[in-house]
């Protein structure tokens, strides 16, 4: 790779060993995907829960941090996975709260800003059309690819925390325009209503996608989908298929021109009611008793917010079945303000902040809490948490609170 | 039978062993209880398998960012294969082989990398070459 001036002082150890190990990482990675040199990023964004660092992994920032190195760029972080005003009724042990603390310490000491969330592009600084940065958290990333037309990569944690450090990142992938082009080409048959028709939507044309290198374009679409419609389409593609780009005919800002140009030499695949009940069948159990319902996995909008608090006003869940709500502290004040909190908690349910359910030991609170059979209106989750030994079941937002009312799944 | 197979060049140190193949798709949280070392996902193909030690051979990498962390996280623990063969890397894994200093490659001239080699093989995988060589 080619390198500047600054980027081979910064190899040379020049600007010290924090630096000297962000950007070998940085060589490494782009010389695997055949990167000619590095491209300057804007922002970064970094995904690092605790049960996802270990111990390992939190050692390895804060000995980072004792250089007292500081980000050269704007960067946030991903949810948490330790709400530390909640977590001991979760069943999270001060093991797990202590490796959150040392955590965000290290991170503040690098001059990172803990948002704590996976919908900064709803909630922080919404990436512009052709910024280059470096995000991680495979739906912001999609989204902001796709839907903002930003050029980012999937960074996982120590790469997104290399770009935050030297300020660059290799330019292969999503930074070439080669790379964005269409591959394959969707028809929507059945128009998708409500968020888990999105998600379901997104999911099935992932895992038909099927790669990371594919380009999915999708034609059709008969009404303009709001953002949060987007954000589950997007996270749930990116979760099925390592999708980080899509391109939709007459809403994302580059669709129009790569119609015209790419399209018409790639096989239509039609997405049709097959492909959609053939996702939706594993996870559907119509009558099985719910141990948890949960509202994750991309967190929740404001807008989300009022839908369920009002979905939620004057009922009651079940004794049986608990319900989890996970938000960013962005929205969680504003939910306050408006009185959703109330809504949601006055049901039964626990809104948590700064976290995503999948994020935060979920084994281990599962176990904790006798919670196997999961229920959830996103798409993304359902698909991780089987691997987490839940049972994890489809529904609509509405159904998923009828079903929390009587203890059983409805629809 | 072919002695070795061509890739582009990889990630991490060269390492021997013997393979554990599916044409299956892979993320460290999807699939994985990492704790006891084995494939967790009911519905993956290697369920119940271990996979420490091993050379696991599959088709792409699926899912989320946690798995750049996490092969670091098993590597320190060593309950870690000790290198992954990929049809695609994607990103993520190629950033967490990185930091984990485990052996990865992918893009294999061929074709299939899990038809062209068979669990119980016995490898070396050389990812500065871009090469596989079978040692049995």
């Amino acid at each position: 790779m080619r390198l500047n001036k600054e980027e081979q002082a910064m190899l040379s150890g020049e600007f010290g060993p924090a630096i000297k190990w962000a950007i070998e990482h940085q060589l490494q990675v782009g010389r695997m995907f055949d990167a000619e040199d590095m491209v300057p990023v804007s922002q970064a964004h970094m995904m690092a829960d605790p049960e996802s660092l270990g111990e390992a992994g939190v050692a390895f920032t804060e000995k980072l941090a004792e250089t007292d190195i500081k980000v050269r760029i704007p960067m946030i972080t991903d949810p948490r996975g330790i709400d530390l005003n909640y977590y001991e009724p979760l069943g999270q042990t001060e093991n797990m709260a202590n490796l959150e603390r040392r955590f965000i310490a290290a991170c503040k000491n690098m001059g990172i800003t803990m948002t704590n969330t996976c919908i900064n592009y709803q909630t922080i600084m919404p990436p512009v059309f052709g910024e280059h940065v470096a995000f991680g958290d495979t739906g912001v990333v999609i989204y902001s690819n796709s839907v903002c037309g930003a050029r980012s990569n999937f960074e996982g944690g120590p790469s997104a925390l290399a770009a935050g450090l030297t300020g660059r990142t290799p330019r292969y992938g999503l930074h070439l325009d080669n790379k964005r082009i269409p591959t394959k080409r969707f028809r929507i048959m059945d128009q998708p209503q409500d968020l888990m028709d999105w998600g379901v939507l997104g999911a099935a044309i992932g895992r038909m996608a099927g790669s990371y290198w594919e380009v999915p374009i999708i034609e059709e679409v008969e009404k303009t989908p709001t953002s949060d419609q987007l954000k589950h389409f997007g996270a749930a593609m990116a979760s099925y298929g390592s999708v980080p780009l899509f391109h939709l005919v007459g809403v994302t800002p580059e669709s129009q021109n790569l119609v015209d140009a790419y399209s018409t030499d790639l096989e239509i695949i039609n997405v049709d009611m097959d492909a959609i009940s053939d996702l939706k069948k594993p996870f559907t159990a119509v009558g099985e008793h719910v141990d948890v319902v949960v509202f994750a996995a991309p967190q929740l909008s404001i807008i989300e917010m009022a839908e369920l608090a009002d979905i939620c006003n004057g009922r009651h869940r079940s004794d049986t079945t608990d319900v989890i709500v996970c938000t960013s502290a962005q929205v969680y004040g504003d939910a306050v303000s408006m009185g959703y909190v109330d809504k949601i908690e006055a049901f039964g349910g626990r809104v948590l902040v700064g976290t995503c359910f999948y994020q935060q030991y979920a084994r281990e609170i599962g176990e904790a809490n006798g919670w196997k059979r999961l229920l959830s209106n996103s798409a993304k989750i359902v698909n991780i948490l089987g691997g987490y030994g839940y049972q994890p079941s489809l529904a609509s937002m509405e159904a998923c609170i009828e079903s929390a009312e009587k203890g059983r799944i409805v629809s | 039978m072919k002695k070795e197979l061509k890739c582009h060049i990889g990630i991490g140190p060269k390492v021997e062993g013997v393979a554990l193949v599916a044409h299956d798709n892979f993320s460290a949280r999807y699939d994985l209880d990492r704790i006891k070392g084995v494939f967790s996902r009911p519905q993956h193909q290697l369920f119940g398998k271990s996979y420490k030690d091993v050379i696991l051979v599959l088709n792409t990498a699926k899912g989320g960012v946690a798995t750049a962390w996490m092969l670091y996280e098993m590597a320190s623990r060593k309950i870690a294969p000790k290198a992954i063969l990929f049809n695609t890397a994607n990103t993520i894994l190629a950033q967490g082989a990185a930091l984990a200093e485990m052996a990865m490659v992918d893009r294999f001239e061929d074709g299939d990398v899990t038809k062209l080699i068979k669990s119980g093989d016995h490898i070396m995988v050389c990812p500065a070459e871009g090469q596989v060589i079978f040692l049995d």
